[in-house]
């Protein structure tokens, strides 16, 4: 019987295998910030050990960056104290680091990508659940707990029980104003949140292949949203054509060797996943979420659901979510209106990304009332559009250009709602209080999120 | 990683049932930066609110083993419960039940958790209290606990006791295969992505 993509990847990386011990398997690229390594760092210490591979292993500021002035120091002590604790820490171990204000520095997974240090057929870890984002080229990326980065960083390997494998078959064009985010919120609308729990999950289809890697990457960045341990897209054209002639890409002769092996990086026909899934991309609008995990979400010309259609822990966990996040079931998406729009984060945080968002409000205003955030992921993203003139397309209608980080992604750093403020955000929680104490999110697609700034309340580029 | 063998000391009774990790370390110690000194965050809110606390009695200072009720260590996953109590002084946790990944935490760090029936960790309590000098001895090769005429023996799997009669953490064991690291390693391809070092830049 043939093999998947998944079994493949990890397979090429196994040490050692023993019955009744878990893999040992290779790690070829380990990322770390400033949140989840100082006591893997701290233990290295404490145990008299040194990184095994510095030159596998590549650091980044990103949690904790204030978006507004990177060149000054931070002012929460808590986060200052982190990232100065990292910049030590790399420094005593021989560990490459991008620090704010760096021409590199930006979110740990747009930066991997956008330098070529993600390549199909690679082992990826990273202290941070949406490493899965790295599987968009064929690479076998997943988050691992601060022990794991201690381990790892003293072995550049990590003992693991292989996850069980499921493929996510889309097919069929999107619709017009369509996005790849939509196409993962209706995933794991689908699927429920624990849906993809216990396995690495492989998208395919015609819908994917046609996705740009900014899309690809969007989709696999969101597999931990329901559950699955890895997120992957075979590498085709599109990728290669991706990484010819990034910093990190290999050149000449070299290249020639790795694409002809990137080629090979595909599920077999005749193997078998242990669990599937399908979607039709031909019926899917646009999707927002209006509760409090990213399974609850609903298409944007639909209303708030009633809890009582739900079953059992769904009825209550909507109940809850409803009461948390303000909102009447029955109301209309459409009508919920939202004092802040978040364009960023490792989902959506792209040059791509900015693109979509600035076409759509080019030439237009953000209502009055709302506050539009827009965070490239990584400094060389904000170079990049501020080429293209994006920068101005976004200044010229109200809203505020920052510098990289994670930003309102998460409440860590200044950039955070007020408590009861709501948002659309194009980011990929939606949790309580994960944009601040207190804060309402809505997930949104860019698109989705230029045209509610636009209107004020939830809208798609198609109402505008 | 402290090799564990044979382990006598003093022991503290804390009577309490479904003491979580949050309990045993609040989150606001979760923002340190360090591995170690966690010990002040150990079961902080109860040792700064209960003057009678356990661990606030003189006549329990120096205790090894806390004998605890039923459910300890459930909740969030935090590694940091296992270091505070490691920190504080602990060798040894007793009680009927664990919570699963605590469990699996702490005997990954060293921390010996002992499963005994209720019963008995009742009985242990009241001799506990009734002489907070009384040795027990919780012996790792045998899977034996003892004190003053009793003897107990406890459950734990072959693998988790052999690792840690030896005191090997998950790294040490790893670094007993840099053999095979190092093979794979010149087995890999030459165009795979290296990170020059800080100062070659
Ligand atoms: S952008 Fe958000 S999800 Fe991505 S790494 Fe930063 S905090 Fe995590």
């Amino acid at each position: 019987m043939g093999q998947t993509l998944a079994e493949k990847l990890w397979e090429s990386h196994v040490v050692r295998s023993a019955p009744g011990e878990p893999d040992l398997l290779y790690i070829d690229m380990h990322l770390v910030h400033e949140v989840t390594s100082p006591q893997a760092f701290d233990g290295l210490r404490l145990a008299g050990r040194p990184v095994h591979r510095p030159d596998l292993t590549l650091a980044t500021e990103d949690h904790n960056v204030p978006t507004q002035n990177i060149f000054a120091p931070i002012a929460d002590p808590v986060s200052r104290t982190q990232v100065e604790t990292l910049r030590r820490n790399c420094e005593e171990f021989g560990v490459r680091l991008y620090p704010m204000g760096d021409a590199e520095q930006g979110i740990v997974h747009v930066i991997g990508p956008q330098l070529g240090i993600t390549q199909p057929g690679m082992t990826i870890v990273c202290g941070d659940s949406h490493t899965s984002t790295h599987g968009a080229f064929g690479a076998l990326a997943f988050g691992i707990g601060t022990s794991q980065v201690e381990h790892v960083l003293a072995t550049q390997t990590l003992p693991m029980d292989r996850p069980k494998t499921m493929a996510v078959t889309v097919t069929g064009e999107l619709p017009v104003g369509v996005t790849p985010k939509d196409v993962i919120l209706a995933v794991i609308a689908k699927t429920g949140t624990g849906g993809g729990q216990g396995y690495m999950v492989e998208y395919r289809g015609d819908t994917f292949e046609r996705m740009s890697m900014e899309g690809r990457m969007t989709v696999c960045n969101m597999s931990i949203e329901w559950g699955a341990r890895a997120g992957m897209i075979a590498p085709d054209q599109e990728t290669f054509d991706y990484l010819r002639g990034r910093d990190h890409a290999p050149k000449g002769a070299e290249w020639d060797a790795a694409v002809e092996y990137w080629t090979s990086l595909r599920t077999d026909d005749d193997a078998e996943f242990d669990a599937e899934v399908t979607l039709d991309a031909t019926t899917l609008t646009p999707f927002v979420t209006w509760g409090t995990n990213p399974g609850q979400g609903a298409p944007l010309g639909s209303s708030v659901p009633y809890p009582e259609d739900f079953e059992d822990t769904d009825r209550v966990a909507a109940e809850k979510a409803l009461t948390y996040m303000g909102l009447q079931a029955g109301m209309p998406l459409r009508e919920i209106t939202v004092d802040t729009v978040f364009v960023g984060s490792c989902t959506n945080g792209r040059i791509e990304d900015l693109r979509a968002a600035a076409e759509v409000i080019r030439g237009r205003q953000v209502a009055d009332g709302v506050r539009m955030l827009v965070v490239p992921g990584s400094m060389r993203v904000r170079k990049q559009a501020e080429q293209e003139g994006l920068d101005a397309i976004f200044t010229a209608a109200g809203a505020e250009w920052r510098q990289a980080g994670c930003s309102m992604c998460l409440g860590m750093n200044p950039d955070q709602l007020a408590p009861g403020e709501r948002s659309a955000s194009t980011s990929n929680r939606n949790f309580e209080g994960r944009q601040g104490k207190g804060g309402r999110t809505h997930l949104v697609s860019p698109l989705v999120a230029a045209a509610t700034a636009v209107t004020g309340h939830l809208a798609g580029p198609a109402d505008l | 990683m402290e090799k564990f063998n044979v382990h006598a000391g003093t022991a503290v009774a804390l009577r309490r049932s479904n003491v979580d990790t949050d309990q045993i370390i609040p989150a606001v110690y979760l923002k340190r930066v360090t591995r170690t000194g966690f010990e002040d965050g150990l079961f902080s809110a109860w040792r700064a609110n209960e003057p009678d606390f356990v661990l606030n009695q003189p006549r329990f200072a120096g205790a090894t083993i806390l004998v605890a009720g039923p459910d300890f260590g459930t909740g969030s996953s935090r590694e940091h419960a296992v270091w505070a109590l490691l920190d504080y002084g602990f060798k040894v946790v007793i009680s009927p039940r664990f919570g699963d990944i605590f469990r699996g935490n702490s005997l990954k760090a060293g921390l010996l958790t002992v499963e005994l029936g209720e019963k008995i960790v009742q009985r242990m309590w009241d001799d506990i209290e009734d002489d907070p000098a009384l040795e027990v001895t919780v012996d790792l090769v045998e899977r034996q606990v003892r004190w003053s005429g009793e003897i107990h023996d406890f459950e734990l799997d072959d693998y988790s006791r052999w690792r840690l009669l030896e005191g090997l953490d998950d790294i040490g064991l790893t670094l007993r295969h840099t053999d095979d690291i190092a093979e794979f390693e010149r087995g890999r391809s030459s165009w795979l992505p290296t990170v020059a070092a800080p100062s070659a830049s």
